[in-house]
């Protein structure tokens, strides 16, 4: 494995009474298409926010290229989230902006663009996420859901990112839809030396994009001396993966969790 | 134990401490929250364009509703103390009185705690929303830091617009109450405009602009720092739309004792106290 591109170790985050991750440790490859799955509430999304300091671990340090972001100014954590691309759930595309502003909004604001240089940038990465010219003009509100995704990836390729995160990219969209932004993922894998962190649940979109998986099942359900981490290799091996709840997860059944206990 | 049982029942339990713990927490985090704000006036994010908006918002938008609150304080303060003073056959001191008790207090209180509810709540509902919908974690992500990028600018709109608006809604109550005054109650308009002119003073008008300015940080702030600390779903946002109304008002109240208490000892150490106690 190459020199990890991102390292969290042993991380831990509580919200209040609440622990969410515990003794995490996980590292990342540069050019890794690593899918992160498990159930809900088992802390996906707040691992993705760590990666681009969001959020900041109760304990434990993450670390991009070997420097943690517990020592990064303010200034250079701007500048590291300007090497991330995130994709949000429900896009969180600027209401109030249309849709050339959306995808515009990172270049303006990191500066040193003309007009010109923008707007073309703009068509390009609307173009590459397969959008129509006609669709700058228009309001986030008159959009799709697939349309407002597309455009949340346009926004997030804009400044050529490093490090691409997905958070549930297919969340409510429709097979057809899924597998088009599943196909947008390899297309901005195969058009940039990029990273790619997935947090999903469609298996389709792991055995499609992922080059490695890791499985994360919540803190209430981690085995005496275990780790929150129970699965962490190639989709291909999940199948006859030892730990049977990463089997279960896979064929999709409910078995013992018909009945939930609250932690 | 018994000894230690004892101890126990008499501390009293985390749950008594805990709201006290809560204010203090959010109250550290509100200072910070504003220091970043302040921050922000200076940065190069500090957007220019969106200040013309949120002023637009804040005040063209909220003047019909601050003429018509000023010219009923006016108007209300007029039939209310007519009584008193034509028992002591002194109506012609009213718009004195009115007019002071416009300028220094009932102005600029009301026409914060107004925008409170029109402006603050709007606010706050805005920024939660976004905050929910996770455009403020977009807004990091793309370099932008949000409280400097979208505090800043509504914090410089309530602290210009609401002096205004509180200068438009004294003139509006002055309006109200000398209508009532003059054609209504047919007080003598010479003296009723001599007594103004002799007791109304341009500190006064000073001390209720000064007073503005304070509560516009205040109504901005307040409901920004709500919208920010807004909890996920439509109650979350809901919820902090109405705190940001709550507090502000709190605050404002609070704020104005204060800047009262300061501004006659101000007043005091310029114009020291003579035998006759100022009429404030």
């Amino acid at each position: 494995m190459n020199e990890p591109l991102i390292r969290l170790n042993q991380v831990a985050v509580r919200f209040g009474r609440q622990t969410v991750l515990a003794g995490l440790n996980l590292e990342i490859a540069p050019h890794q298409t690593v899918a992160v799955i498990g159930e809900s509430g088992c802390g996906k999304t707040v691992l993705l926010k760590l990666l681009v300091g969001l959020l900041l671990p109760t304990e434990g340090d993450i670390a991009f290229e070997g420097k943690s972001l517990a020592s990064m100014r303010e200034n250079e954590l701007t500048t590291m989230r300007r090497r991330f691309g995130f994709l949000f759930q429900q896009a969180a595309l600027f209401d109030s902006l249309t849709v050339f502003d959306n995808v515009a909004f990172g270049l303006r604001a990191k500066g040193g663009w003309g007009r010109n240089q923008i707007a073309e940038r703009v068509r390009d990465r609307l173009g590459e996420v397969g959008l129509p010219g006609g669709v700058e003009a228009k309001m986030p509100a008159d959009l799709s859901g697939g349309m407002r995704k597309r455009v949340g990836l346009a926004r997030a390729l804009a400044l050529d990112p490093d490090v691409m995160l997905y958070d549930e990219p297919t969340t409510g969209l429709d097979p057809i839809m899924t597998d088009v932004i599943n196909e947008l993922i390899l297309k901005v894998r195969r058009r940039r030396p990029v990273t790619s962190v997935i947090v999903t649940h469609e298996m389709k979109t792991v055995q499609k994009v992922a080059d490695r998986v890791v499985m994360l099942v919540p803190v209430g359900r981690v085995t005496e001396g275990g780790s929150q981490v129970v699965y962490d290799g190639p989709p291909a091996g999940m199948a006859t993966a030892d730990d049977s709840r990463v089997r279960q997860f896979l064929a999709g059944e409910a078995g013992d969790r018909l009945k939930e206990t609250p932690d | 134990m018994p000894a230690i049982s004892a101890m126990e029942n008499l501390v009293p339990s985390r749950s008594l401490f805990a709201p006290v713990a809560d204010a203090l927490v959010a109250l550290g985090d509100w200072a910070a929250f504003s220091l970043r704000t302040l921050s922000g006036l200076t940065s190069r994010h500090f957007r220019r364009a969106e200040l013309v908006t949120v002023c637009t918002s804040v005040g063209v938008n909220s003047l019909a509703v601050v003429a018509i609150t000023g010219t009923f304080i006016g108007m209300v303060l007029a039939v209310q103390a007519y009584g008193q003073f034509r028992q002591i056959g002194n109506e012609t001191s009213l718009g004195a009185a009115i007019h002071l008790s416009v300028i220094r207090e009932l102005g600029p209180v009301l026409t914060a705690v107004m925008l409170a509810g029109r402006v603050g709540s709007a606010m706050a509902a805005q920024l939660g929303t976004m905050k929910v919908t996770e455009q403020l974690d977009a807004l990091a992500c793309l370099g932008v830091e949000p409280i400097r990028f979208l505090v800043a600018p509504r914090f410089v709109a309530c602290l210009v617009m609401i002096p205004l608006l509180t200068v438009f809604a004294d003139l509006m109550g002055m309006f109200g109450s000398s209508a009532i005054c003059l054609k209504v109650f047919h007080i003598e308009p010479y003296h009723y405009w001599e007594h103004t002119r002799a007791f109304v003073h341009i500190w006064d008008v000073g001390v209720g602009l000064a007073k503005s300015v304070v509560f516009g940080g205040i109504v901005a702030l307040v409901s920004c720092h709500r919208g920010f600390r807004a909890s996920a779903g439509a109650e979350g946002v809901g919820r902090a739309a109405t705190q940001a109304f709550v507090v502000s008002f709190v605050a404002i109240l609070a704020a104005d004792f204060v800047l009262g208490l300061f501004g006659n000892a101000v007043h005091d150490m310029i114009w020291p106290p003579t035998g006759l106690t100022r009429m404030a």
